[in-house]
């Protein structure tokens, strides 16, 4: 019999667990077993353990059967590409891809120019989204006098948002 | 064009500007993506026209762009292709052979806009010197032109929309090309290369990614696109660049205050190589060239200048001599042509 988990080696360990009023068989090789050891006592039971193996399995499954609807391309596409196929892509992956974004640039959030075409709304309000940002961390931080600093700049950058839609 | 371009004496390394002794130029490009497109890889044929005519009638409106030359990159000889590389006009990658990418270039050099390279466009401006500012107001002013009349990819969340995530957000890469002769010659330039990179910056050589830092010659450029505005951007790599200039300039003094013979001994002597010479390789030229820069920025070396030397880098790149031959050279003859080509430039004053 192979092992459950590399399916190269003899499965030597075997383990029986009920799981919900089932019966479960596990048969795992020696080196797996030693390998996983550590994983396996961090884990509330081996039924768990291999349960989140199928998960992995699932939700790699289901990154293979999502497709961009603009330009057909999968995440899986990307992933071996190292390019997205398309500004929707963005979108449409991006419960993936946002970690993936954090971790190369520490960040999600664009402080950069603007085209001049986007409407002076949107830029406000993506100014008082940095700066309500900003002040939520001065306040974690407790620097109050730098928050009372933001917090003047959000009421201006309000003021001036009220001046011109009137 | 090409013609235009090989007499080109005012462009990127005129060795004007300031700091061009170290700093020999700065770089800085935008990408950028046109909305309702796949990003070039994953287009058409059709596609990739329709964006290259939408660039090209853009740029016609334009007035810094008008007079712009345009080039379809399918037009061009791998030696054309290889001779716009070795002048940074072009990446590695807007060489490899591919159909429907174009090239719009500036004849001054100053910009140009690689189409459908990994993203549509490819905004870069390039300038002699050390010079971001002028640069970057520079290259902001052509994309806030090209915005009026192209519809950029953009999120007001996550910025422009890149083909590869590392570009996202600003989609701007500036960079500088230093030439450290000094902080090679007394060995600590690894420590400077890996205090860059833990300051999240990147260290090329002269041409970009996987190249080896020929001639002494570095580029550093950010990594980061995204959480920085541009300004940000380029003033922290202003700041770096001026430190390693700083110790590049200390590490200069210090090796003339220990070994002023030695070191005067050897730009003479790759003085009397290059003046010599009957077969030469890159190699050996740009080693040489670069001691040659260093002896001259001393002031030991006086009757040459920089901006002969620094045109002296460019033309003696292989595409460059055969452009400059008028025909197709084999290596031996290559060495022939440059050795030749280098003591024509480097003649001795007669006065």
């Amino acid at each position: 019999m192979l092992c459950d988990i590399c399916h190269k080696n003899i499965a030597t360990v075997h383990l029986t667990e009920i799981m919900d009023d089932k019966i479960m068989e596990f048969h795992i090789c020696q080196e797996c077993a030693r390998l996983k050891a550590e994983e396996l006592k961090q884990h509330l039971s081996i039924s768990e353990f291999l349960s989140n193996l199928t998960i992995q399995e699932d939700l790699d499954k289901k990154l293979k059967d999502i497709r961009c609807s603009f330009c057909g391309i999968t995440f899986y596409d990307f992933k071996k590409k190292g390019r997205l196929g398309c500004a929707n892509c963005y979108f449409t992956f991006k419960d993936q891809l946002f970690p993936i974004i954090k971790k190369v640039h520490s960040t999600t959030q664009h402080k950069g120019k603007f085209p001049p075409t986007v409407k002076e709304e949107i830029i406000v309000d993506k100014k008082l989204a940095i700066l309500r940002e900003r002040l939520k961390k001065a306040i974690q931080i407790e620097a109050y006098e730098e928050a009372a600093m933001i917090r003047d700049q959000i009421k201006e950058l309000k003021k001036k948002e009220k001046s011109e839609n009137v | 064009m090409f013609e235009e371009l090989l007499e080109n004496k005012r462009g990127w390394l005129n060795a004007e500007g300031p700091h061009s002794d170290i700093v020999i130029s700065t770089r800085i490009r935008v990408a950028r993506n046109i909305q309702n497109y796949p990003f070039p890889w994953k287009a058409s044929l059709s596609y990739k026209e329709e964006i290259i005519s939408k660039v090209r009638e853009a740029t016609t409106k334009i007035d810094a762009m008008r007079q712009a030359s345009f080039i379809k990159m399918g037009t061009l000889s791998s030696l054309d292709k290889q001779f716009l590389l070795e002048r940074h006009l072009i990446s590695q990658e807007h060489t490899r052979s591919q159909r429907g990418k174009a090239l719009i270039l500036s004849v001054s050099e100053d910009f140009s806009v690689m189409i459908n390279e990994e993203d549509h466009l490819r905004l870069q401006v390039i300038f002699s010197g050390f010079d971001l500012q002028k640069a970057w107001s520079f290259i902001n002013q052509l994309d806030d032109e090209l915005s009026k009349y192209l519809c950029f990819s953009f999120s007001p969340e996550i910025g422009y929309l890149t083909a590869c995530p590392t570009n996202l957000g600003t989609g701007l890469r500036a960079s500088c090309m230093l030439h450290l002769p000094g902080l090679v010659l007394t060995k600590q330039i690894d420590k400077i290369l890996e205090l860059l990179a833990k300051l999240s910056f990147t260290t090329r050589g002269l041409f970009g990614e996987g190249t080896q830092a020929l001639g002494n010659f570095f580029q550093v450029s950010n990594q980061a696109t995204l959480g920085f505005s541009e300004e940000e951007i380029i003033d922290s790599l202003k700041g770096v660049v001026h430190q390693v200039r700083e110790h590049e300039l200390t590490a200069r003094n210090s090796l003339l205050k220990k070994y002023r013979r030695t070191f005067e001994d050897s730009t003479w002597r790759s003085l009397g190589i290059l003046r010599n010479c009957r077969l030469i390789s890159t190699k050996e030229a740009f080693s040489h060239l670069s001691m040659l820069c260093i002896g001259v920025d001393l002031g030991i070396i006086k009757d040459i200048s920089r901006s002969v030397i620094n045109n002296l880098f460019v033309i003696i790149q292989p595409a460059h001599l055969q452009k400059l031959e008028g025909k197709v050279l084999k290596e031996e003859d290559r060495d022939y042509i440059r050795a030749s080509v280098i003591r024509e430039k480097l003649v001795r004053n007669k006065n």
